[in-house]
C-alpha cells in the first residue's frame, strides 16, 4: 500500500480523534494539558478561539468529540472533555487584555447579522476585529438565541451567559434588540455589503392532527416556546401532573423545569425505544436522577377533555423492529391503549426552520420543503452576498455545529467583501515539533493513568428543584480537575516514523503496550490489516505504513488504540520513532493572503 | 521519565487455549539499552509460550550473568526463576530438574557466561544431555562491561573502539553437536519468523535443545566492522530451510515442492515442518552438518535454522533411569518404604 505521507496534516489531524469530531476542531488534547498545568486562562483561551463559548459549551455541548475519545476504546469511559472545558472557564483569570483590538477605523463595509444566536455572535467575533461594522438583529431584548431562551438556567447559569455573549457585542457590535426583521427584502435595501441569516430553528413541531387537540390548547404547549416563556420570566409555574412528549434534549429540559415549576408528578412519554433516544445519556440520567420516568415506546393517540378540562393522553403500545440495514419500524403490540393522567402536557417532538420573513422573488432559492439551498462548504444562499449559519442553515444540529459554521461563513463573508471567490478559502494552521527532551522525557506527560473517570459533583436535588436558577452541576475542583487531564492519551503527540533511520531491531514492536506495530512483507490495504500482530478491524481508524525498509518489509502502524504513551520512540535506538506535538488549527476569517 | 509500561493493553488481544493473552507472559519493562536483540528474544519467547499453550506455572527460567543473563526478568513474570552465579546456570538447572522432571525448564545465558566463564558447566550439561532449552544471546561482546571482545567474537572483525580480534571465535553450534546435542539451532533476533518456531522446538524437543541467536549489540557491537551487526547477519545469513512448528500433525496445505519439505515427529506428537530445504540439506545427518558450518565459517556465512536434531537422544531423567514420580513430590514413605521392603531386598539376594 501507498506510504502514509508525513507532511500530510490531513492524517494527523484525523488521529487526534477528539479534535476530528469536533465541528470546530478545537484542539482539545492541547487545552487539557494546559488544564493539567494550571494554565487555566491559556486553555480557556484556545478554547475561545475556536469555540467562542468555552463556559457555555462546558455545560451544554453535545460533545461529539467524548464518543470519539481513544480512550473509550482501550477503556470504559472516555476523558470528560466537555466539563473540563468548564473548568478552563471556571479558573481563568482576568482576559480583557487578551482579547482583539476593535479599531475605531473600520474597512468601510457593513454586514447584518439576522438572529442572535451561536451562529451569529461568532460570524460577528471573527468580523468585529477585522474592522467590520455589525449590524445584530434580534427579536428578544437579550442576545444568545436559543441558548438563552431553550436552555435552562439550572444548566446554564444567565451569568456565564452573558459574560460570554456580552464579551462580543462589547466588540462595538450595533446592537438592534427587541426587532423582529419581517421583509428580507428591506434587509437587501438598506445598504449592507453582506447579510447572515442566523435565524436557528425557531419552530416547535405540534401534534396538530391528534384528536383533542384543540380543545386542550389552553394546556398543551409547544416545548421551546415554554421554554423561551420561563426563561423571559413569562410562565412560573405549571399544573402537578406533567407529560413531556418527546426524547431529545428540548425534553429533556422541559420535564426538568416542570419539576421547578410545581410538576410533581412529570414523566417523559416517546415513542422510540430508550435507547434509540435523541437525548444524550447524560440528560437522560439526569432527567431519571430528579425522579422523572421515562415511558418508552408509547405513540400519542389522543387528549382526553372532560367538561373542558385536560384529563389526560391516550398512548398506542409499541415496539421497535429492524431490517437488515438496521431501520426502525414501530410495530402495535394490539395490546389496548394506555393512560396517562395529566394536567398540562409539553409537546417537545423537534423543531423546524421557518422563513416566512424571505420573499421567494429575492433570488434566494429554496428547496421543495422550504428550505433554503445552501452550499455546504461556503455556507452561501444563491443569491450572493447572503449567507446562512447554524440551524437556519442546514437544520437543526447543536451549538457546537453553528460555531463550526458561523467560522465558515465569516471566511466566506471576508472573502466576499474583498472580491475574492468563496473557494481561495485560507488553509488550516499546522505546527509540528519534537517532544524530545532526553531519552526517558518528553515534553508531555507521557504517563497512562489507569484512573476511570472522575464523576462531576452536583448539588443537592432537594435544593436545585426549589430554585430553577440554582445550577445543578457543581463543576470539578481543580484536585479532580487534574486527575481527570491526565486521563487524556495526548493523541495530539504524534507517532512520526523515518524509514531510512530504522534497522528493523523490533524494538518498538516488541515494546508496544497495545500491539499496535508490526514489521511485516507489504500488501493491499485490507490484506495488511488482516495480517497485524492483532488485526486492525476499526477501519475508521487509519494504518500508517512506512516505505519499504532495508529488509524489503514495512513498518505498519495500526492507530486505533495507539496510547502515545512514546514508549516506541523511547525503545528506539536510532531515533526513528520521534514523537511530536501536532497543533491543528482551523482557517479564520482573514487569514488569506490578499493581493 | 517513563521506564513504565502502561496496563492498558489491546482490547481485541488474542487469546490461547488457556484463556491466556501474550500480556500474561510477559515481564517486567526492560532495562536493557533501546534496540537490543535480547530484548527481541525475550518477545520471541514470550509468544512461543503464549503459542504452545503453556502454563506459565509449569516454566522454570534459569539464568547467569550478563545482559542476556538479566532478560529473564523481561519474560513470564508468573514463572519460577532463578538467577545464579556466573556461568553455573547448568549446575543449578541440573539441580533443579532432578529435584522435579515436572517443569519446562528455560536456560538463559550470553556468549560471556557459556563461551567463557561458564565453558566448563556448559559442555558438561549438553554431555549429560539435560532436559532444557539452552538459549545463548550470542552478541560477540561484553556488552554489560563496555563491549569488549567475548569468545565468540569473529577473528579479524573490528570493534567498535577500532582494535582487529586477534582470536578464533569459539562456534557454539558445532561444540553442541560435537558433544551430543540432540537438538541444535542458530538464528537471528531480527528474524521472529523462524525464531519463535524454533523456540517452539526446541521446548518441545526431550533432551538437550541448544539455540545460538545472534542478538546485535546495538550499543558495543553494531558498527560497520562488525560480524554481529543487524546489517551482517541479514547480508550474511543463509538460511538453511524455512521452519513451522505443528503443535498436532495436521495435512500440508501450502504449496510447497515434495522434495523440499521434510517432516520430523517429536516425542510429544508434535511436528516440525521443514521447508524451502537447501539443496541436499538433511538435518538429520551429523557428519553433513559439521561439514556445513565450516564450509559457512571459511565462506563467512552464518548458516540458521534447525542445523541438527537427534530423536532418539536420551535425556538425563531416563540415561539415570530415575523415578517417574518427581522427586520433590516423594513422600518419606516411598523413600523410607520400612523394614518389610528391606527384608525382601536382602532376600532377593539369597
Amino acid at each position: 500500500m501507498v506510504k502514509t505521507s508525513e507532511v500530510n496534516p490531513g492524517y494527523f489531524h484525523k488521529v487526534v480523534d477528539c479534535q476530528y469530531a469536533c465541528p470546530a476542531h478545537t484542539p482539545v488534547p492541547e487545552y487539557i494539558r494546559l488544564i493539567a498545568a494550571g494554565r487555566y486562562t491559556e486553555a480557556y483561551m484556545i478554547n475561545w478561539e475556536s469555540n467562542v463559548f468555552p463556559g457555555i459549551l462546558g455545560r451544554t455541548c453535545d460533545r461529539p468529540c467524548e464518543p470519539a475519545c481513544r480512550r473509550g476504546r482501550v477503556e470504559e469511559q472516555p476523558v470528560a472533555i466537555c466539563r473540563l472545558k468548564r473548568v478552563a472557564a471556571d479558573f481563568k483569570d482576568e482576559i480583557g487584555h487578551l482579547m482583539p483590538e476593535i479599531t475605531v477605523v473600520k474597512n468601510g463595509k457593513k454586514i447584518a447579522l439576522i438572529g442572535g444566536g451561536p451562529a451569529s455572535l461568532t460570524v460577528a467575533r471573527d468580523l468585529a476585529p477585522l474592522g467590520y461594522e455589525i449590524h445584530l438583529y434580534d427579536d428578544q431584548s437579550k442576545a444568545g438565541g436559543m441558548m438563552r431562551s431553550q436552555i435552562p438556567s439550572f444548566r446554564l447559569p444567565e451569568s456565564v451567559l452573558d459574560e460570554e455573549v456580552d464579551r462580543i457585542l462589547n466588540f462595538g457590535i450595533h446592537r438592534h434588540f427587541n426587532t423582529y426583521v419581517n421583509s428580507m427584502k428591506s434587509m437587501l435595501q438598506s445598504g449592507y455589503d453582506a447579510i447572515f441569516v442566523g435565524t436557528g430553528a425557531p419552530r416547535g413541531k405540534d401534534l396538530t392532527d391528534l384528536p383533542g387537540r384543540w380543545e386542550a390548547r389552553t394546556k398543551v404547549h409547544i416545548g421551546i416556546e415554554w421554554l423561551a416563556n420561563v426563561a423571559f420570566d413569562h410562565i412560573h409555574k405549571i399544573g402537578k401532573k406533567v407529560i413531556v412528549l418527546g426524547g431529545g434534549n428540548t425534553a429533556m429540559d422541559c420535564c426538568r423545569t416542570a419539576r421547578r415549576l410545581g410538576g410533581e408528578d412529570v414523566k417523559v412519554i416517546v415513542r422510540s425505544p430508550f435507547n434509540d433516544m435523541k437525548a444524550s445519556p447524560w440528560e437522560k440520567e439526569d432527567a431519571m436522577h430528579e425522579d422523572i420516568p421515562i415511558i418508552d415506546n408509547h405513540v400519542p393517540k389522543s387528549f382526553v377533555v372532560e367538561n373542558g378540562e385536560l384529563k389526560g393522553m391516550y398512548f398506542e403500545k409499541v415496539m421497535a423492529q429492524y431490517d437488515e440495514k438496521g431501520r426502525r419500524k414501530l410495530i402495535p403490540t394490539g395490546e389496548p391503549p394506555a393512560f396517562y393522567e395529566a394536567d398540562e402536557i409539553l409537546i417537545a417532538i423537534g423543531q423546524e426552520n421557518s422563513f416566512p420573513w424571505i420573499e421567494r422573488d429575492l433570488g434566494i432559492e429554496f428547496d421543495e420543503w422550504g428550505l433554503p439551498v445552501i452550499h455546504e462548504k461556503y455556507f452561501s444562499s444563491t443569491l450572493p452576498g447572503v449567507f446562512f449559519g447554524g440551524d437556519a442553515a442546514l437544520g437543526p444540529k447543536n451549538i457546537i455545529t453553528a460555531v463550526a459554521q458561523g467560522h465558515e461563513a465569516a471566511i466566506s463573508i471576508d472573502l466576499y467583501c474583498s472580491g475574492q471567490p468563496l473557494e481561495d478559502r485560507p488553509p488550516a494552521q499546522v505546527n509540528m515539533y519534537s517532544a524530545k527532551m532526553g531519552i526517558h522525557e518528553w515534553s508531555y506527560d507521557s504517563y497512562v493513568t489507569t484512573d476511570p473517570r472522575y464523576a462531576v459533583p452536583q448539588a443537592d436535588k432537594s435544593q436545585t428543584l426549589r430554585n430553577r436558577k440554582l445550577e445543578v452541576e457543581l463543576g470539578y475542583d481543580l484536585k479532580s480537575a487534574f486527575l481527570e487531564a491526565q486521563r487524556c492519551l495526548n493523541c495530539d503527540v504524534q507517532t512520526v516514523f523515518t524509514d531510512s533511520k530504522c534497522i528493523e531491531c523490533d524494538a518498538c514492536m516488541d515494546i508496544c503496550p497495545t500491539n499496535c506495530i508490526t514489521f511485516t512483507e507489504d500488501g493491499p490495504e485490507q490484506e495488511l490489516r488482516m495480517r497485524l500482530l492483532v488485526p486492525a478491524l476499526n477501519e475508521s481508524q487509519d494504518i500508517m505504513v512506512s516505505g519499504p525498509l532495508k529488509t524489503g518489509r514495512v513498518m505498519v502502524k495500526d492507530e486505533d488504540v495507539c496510547l502515545h504513551c512514546g514508549l516506541c520512540a523511547e525503545r528506539c535506538p536510532t531515533a526513528a520513532w520521534d514523537m511530536q506535538h501536532f497543533l491543528y488549527n482551523t482557517a479564520k476569517a482573514g487569514q488569506s493572503c490578499y493581493v | 521519565m517513563t521506564y513504565i509500561r502502561p496496563a492498558f493493553h489491546h482490547p481485541a488481544l488474542p487469546q490461547n487455549e488457556l484463556g491466556y493473552t501474550r500480556k500474561d507472559y510477559e515481564g517486567s519493562i526492560s532495562t536493557l539499552c533501546a534496540g537490543c536483540g535480547h530484548d527481541s528474544i525475550s518477545a520471541a519467547i514470550v509468544e512461543a509460550c503464549f503459542e504452545l499453550n503453556i502454563e506459565p506455572h509449569k516454566v522454570a527460567k534459569l539464568s547467569g550473568i550478563g545482559c542476556s543473563s538479566k532478560t529473564p526478568a523481561y519474560f513470564l513474570n508468573q514463572s519460577h526463576g532463578f538467577n545464579s552465579v556466573h556461568g553455573r546456570m547448568p549446575s543449578v538447572a541440573t539441580g533443579a530438574y532432578l529435584a522435579n522432571t515436572d517443569l519446562l525448564y528455560l536456560g538463559v545465558s550470553g556468549d560471556g557466561d557459556s563461551a567463557s566463564i561458564g565453558m566448563g558447566q556448559f559442555v558438561h550439561a549438553i554431555r549429560r544431555s539435560l532436559n532444557i532449552t539452552y538459549i545463548v544471546m550470542n552478541n560477540g561482546c561484553y556488552g554489560l562491561t563496555k563491549g569488549q571482545d567475548s569468545a565468540t567474537a569473529d577473528y579479524g572483525y573490528v570493534a567498535k573502539a577500532g582494535h582487529k580480534n586477534i582470536y578464533e571465535a569459539i562456534d557454539l553450534c558445532g561444540l553442541a553437536i560435537e558433544l551430543g546435542a540432540g537438538f541444535v539451532a542458530q538464528s537471528f533476533s531480527g528474524d521472529k519468523k523462524q525464531l519463535i518456531p524454533l523456540i517452539k522446538a526446541a521446548m518441545s524437543y526431550q533432551g538437550f535443545a541448544f539455540l545460538n541467536v545472534l542478538s546485535p549489540c546495538v550499543t558495543f557491537n553494531n558498527n560497520s566492522g562488525s560480524t554481529k551487526s543487524y546489517d551482517y547477519i541479514r547480508e550474511h545469513n543463509a538460511v538453511m530451510s524455512g521452519m513451522d512448528f505443528i503443535p498436532v500433525k495436521e495435512e500440508i496445505t501450502a504449496d510447497y515442492q515434495e522434495d523440499t519439505v521434510r517432516e520430523i515427529e517429536l516425542h510429544d506428537g508434535s511436528y516440525i515442518r521443514l521447508h524451502k530445504l537447501q539443496q541436499g540439506w538433511n538435518p538429520e545427518d551429523k557428519y553433513a552438518v559439521v561439514n556445513a558450518l565450516h564450509k559457512a565459517r571459511a565462506s563467512h556465512e552464518i548458516l540458521t535454522g534447525l542445523l541438527y536434531i537427534n530423536n532418539d537422544q536420551m535425556p538425563l531423567h531416563q540415561i539415570i533411569r530415575l523415578t517417574d514420580t518427581p522427586l520433590n513430590k516423594l513422600t518419606e514413605q516411598a523413600l523410607v518404604p520400612g523394614a518389610g521392603i528391606l527384608d525382601q531386598i536382602n532376600a532377593s539376594f539369597a
